[in-house]
């Protein structure tokens, strides 16, 4: 196991330079002049674009531009934004925490959900609960997020007023102004994930409600809840954890249509906005940051699976 | 039980949003840019310095350029501008506001690496400081524009020793004059302003905070001012009108703005301008002439543009009430194609970027002069993009806006006159230079006056841009806001305005 771990971690940083060399190169290939885009309404003015590119080096080859971002951020220097001309690594440390408090808000939001029906849903199979755990499943799958988040924002904001339509509080300056702000994005963010793990829930407790350990604990006489729960459930959570963890990557990209319809200012927002703004100081570190993120995640989810299944421990 | 907890839960959640009854909020539809008024570019950015950087001049509802932090000027001849300073006015860090300060922060603006404020007064040969209350402006030529550079970012004094410890970060930690000082900004969620204490006009300032927060999407930004968080919102969408207007505790705010929105028309920029449609006036003259601008506004705007042929908006002493935009003429139109000699359809192809409402726009148009004899292809081009795309010459017809400047300058010497670089089109008419030119060096109003008004008929003829509509600002505050002036610029000025109880 400890090889494993290890040849994984070892590729963390080959991944990782290829992302950096991949979205480096890729912006290049988006359309859209910065210089342009940072002049704004003076871009009238050749002089002034000259003076941008000069001083952005977009004036040299590059390679060149590659290896002055590269070197900087070898050095933990993730460069300024050309549009706010804060340190990137500032903008990604404040916006950072934004976004994970979302994402795990909505995971808590969609195992509280998800797991339960997909629980009801086998042990009631093919009865009205499950049809209707489905019925439920299957819109909250096929619902986009930007129309929930408007429809909820009208409902339970604008006229009922129950909650703030949108923005962020931080969990230090006021925890239940930061639960009031973030309790309906992480809703409409966990949704399609409690969707997605009710539908594995079920058909993972469907199959190990049939296993004959099942059996033989009905035989035994305990009750139905302690069949279901300690012995089938226990067993049928073994894939639904791997993919919870993946899925917790998927938050972060979901995010991004989130943050915007709430107008939070974490990952996603940031990242839409430098695309088009051409930011790309910002565009570059976002996605290295998320990068290293995701093959993290990855990485946990590996050894949480090794944990949870005693077979894989001999691999 | 479930419910009542959730209820409950919600309750107190929502108890928690504190009221906080002298702090106003304000929505912005954007993230502004850098807080420095020398490196600024945006729309958005000019709306909170307005509460944070007062200015040598201001503007008034109906254009005049009226003293701020100066109490008045003359134009000694034509090129020595002398600027008289209100004494006694201190900066943030409590620097006086004095001819120092003016001539340190012109400067800084016209040497600064990166600066935006060069082209707008690169006009200035040097400054000097009289006394500290005089500050006298001397210029290559003299300059009828030149003044209104002074109502916005160039007008924007600086306190010296603040700005220069600051260096590269007066930007994170922003000094100016204005009644409000910075407090914190948070990128792309908000920026906090508080009451300055030794502000020269205290007694017309009734807010403690004033916090600006972001709301890119129309219908969020909506939202937050029916549900009450926000107290003003900068810009409703047009077809958001309505839901203002229905609701008794909002009111709807519209007027003139200074822009305008036009066809740029590629005449002699790169290989595409090689068509029927750019080579020969005939053909757009039969383009514009099949435009119904009044319906266009109807369908599009729910009419709160205004429909015009002019790069100024009917707020500026520059407009010519005499020239309406002409009711759509068909006939008209196939007659100039036919004298044109052009086979049909004539193909044109509209860049637009790709905002719902400009796509619209496009589509209108689209359809309208499909009757004539065109056949228009829309290409939706994603904003920064097309921008590239019409500064390379890769593009026929463009559709975008300008978001215009208090003297007519700024609305028409950069797009029409030759050589210029936001003449995307490469439009070149010696008559129009000359008046164009005559007008910027001159600053007797009537004779400015009488030169654009040359230029603005000249380009009805060569349309380089087809003008279709002036926009105005809408915007939408909650009935308590009183004081609020709409002065075309669009901004949001502090001064006076208050909340009722």
């Amino acid at each position: 196991v400890r090889g494993h771990l290890g040849a994984r971690i070892a590729q963390i940083i080959p991944t990782l330079l290829l992302v950096s060399v991949l979205v480096f190169c890729l912006q290049q290939l988006m359309p859209g002049d910065p210089a342009l885009v940072m002049a704004g309404e003076e871009r009238g003015d050749p002089q002034v674009l000259a003076q941008i590119r000069a001083e952005l080096w977009l004036d040299r080859p590059l390679p060149v531009q590659y290896m002055h971002w590269m070197g900087n951020v070898v050095r933990g220097n993730l460069g300024y934004s050309w549009r706010i001309r804060e340190p990137v690594t500032q903008l990604i440390a404040e916006k950072l925490p934004v976004t994970l408090q979302l994402s795990l808000m909505a995971f808590a939001i969609a195992v509280l959900i998800g797991v339960p029906t997909g629980v009801i849903a086998a042990v009631y199979r093919n009865r009205w609960l499950d049809y209707v755990a489905n019925a439920v499943g299957l819109a909250g799958l096929s619902t986009p997020t930007f129309w929930l988040g408007i429809m909820l924002i009208l409902l339970v904001s604008v006229d009922l007023g129950w909650l703030p339509p949108s923005g962020y509080v931080s969990l230090a300056e006021d925890w239940r102004q930061s639960l009031a702000t973030t309790i309906m994005p992480a809703f409409v963010l966990g949704n399609a994930i409690a969707a997605v793990l009710m539908r594995h829930t079920r058909s993972a407790m469907l199959t190990s409600l049939d296993q004959d350990y099942v059996r033989t604990a009905r035989a035994k006489g305990l009750r139905e809840f302690v069949v279901v729960i300690r012995h089938a459930l226990r067993n049928a959570l073994i894939p639904v954890v791997t993919l919870g963890a993946l899925e917790l990557g998927t938050l972060f990209s979901g995010a991004v249509l989130t943050e915007q319809v709430f107008s939070i200012p974490g990952f996603g927002k940031m990242i839409v906005d430098a695309v088009f703004n051409r930011d790309y100081p910002v565009v570059q570190g976002v996605v290295l940051v998320t990068a290293f993120l995701y093959v993290v995640l990855n990485l946990l989810a590996d050894v949480l699976y090794v944990v949870i299944n005693p077979r894989l421990r001999g691999a | 039980m479930m419910r009542r907890f959730l209820l409950a839960a919600a309750c107190a959640l929502a108890t928690a949003v504190p009221a906080a009854a002298q702090t106003l909020h304000v929505a912005l539809r954007q993230d502004l840019d850098v807080m420095d008024p020398t490196l600024a570019t945006t729309y958005v950015g000019r709306i909170v310095f307005a509460g944070l950087c007062d200015k040598l001049f201001d503007i008034d509802e109906k254009l005049n350029i009226v003293p701020q932090l100066a109490t008045g000027y003359e134009w000694a001849d034509g090129k020595t501008l002398v600027i008289h300073l209100r004494p006694g006015v201190k900066f943030h860090d409590g620097e006086p506001v004095d001819a120092d300060a003016v001539k340190y922060t012109l400067n800084r603006d016209l040497t600064m690496q990166g600066s935006f404020r060069k082209s707008e007064i690169s006009s200035i040969d040097h400054v000097d400081v009289v006394d500290p209350t005089m500050v006298r402006i001397v210029l290559k030529t003299p300059s009828g524009a030149f003044l209104a550079q002074l109502t916005d970012r160039s007008g924007m004094p600086l306190p010296p020793k603040a700005t220069e410890q600051e260096g590269k970060d007066f930007a994170a930690h922003p000094v100016c004059s204005g009644p409000f000082k910075f407090v914190e900004r948070a990128a792309q969620d908000h920026v906090t302003l508080e009451k300055f204490a030794d502000y020269w006009d205290a007694k017309d300032i009734h807010f403690d905070k004033v916090v600006y927060q972001v709301f890119t999407d129309s219908s969020v930004r909506l939202a937050n001012l029916k549900a009450g968080t926000s107290d003003m919102v900068e810009f409703i969408a047009p077809t958001d009108t309505a839901a203002v207007k229905a609701d008794p505790k909002l009111r709807l705010v519209v007027f003139d703005a200074l822009g305008n929105l036009g066809i740029t028309n590629n005449l002699e920029n790169g290989a595409r301008a090689d068509t029927p449609y750019g080579k020969n006036a005939l053909v757009r003259q039969a383009f514009s002439a099949a435009i119904d601008r009044t319906a266009l506004v109807n369908v599009v705007y729910s009419d709160m543009y205004a429909p015009s042929v002019q790069p100024v908006s009917a707020s500026s002493p520059f407009y010519d009430p005499s020239l309406e935009p002409p009711p759509r003429d068909v006939a008209k139109a196939k007659a100039l194609l036919k004298q044109a000699g052009v086979t049909l359809p004539v193909k044109v192809d509209l860049m637009t970027p790709n905002q719902p409402d400009q796509l619209q726009v496009a589509e209108v148009i689209q359809s309208m002069t499909s009757e004539a004899g065109f056949d228009v292809h829309i290409q939706a081009v994603e904003f920064a993009s097309s921008l590239q795309a019409s500064a390379r010459g890769d593009y026929q017809a463009y559709l975008i806006g300008w978001s215009g400047r208090v003297d007519a300058d700024g609305n028409s010497y950069a797009f029409l006159h030759s050589g210029q670089g936001n003449n995307a089109s490469h439009y070149g008419n010696p008559t129009v230079d000359a008046l164009l030119d005559d007008a910027r060096g001159s600053t007797d109003l009537a004779k400015r006056k009488a030169d654009y008004f040359k230029v603005w008929a000249q380009i009805q003829q060569d349309l380089p841009i087809t003008y279709l509509y002036n926009p105005r600002n809408i915007m939408a505050m909650s009935v308590k806001v009183k004081g609020f002036r709409p002065v075309p610029d669009g901004m949001i000025r502090l001064q006076g305005l208050e909340m009722s109880k």
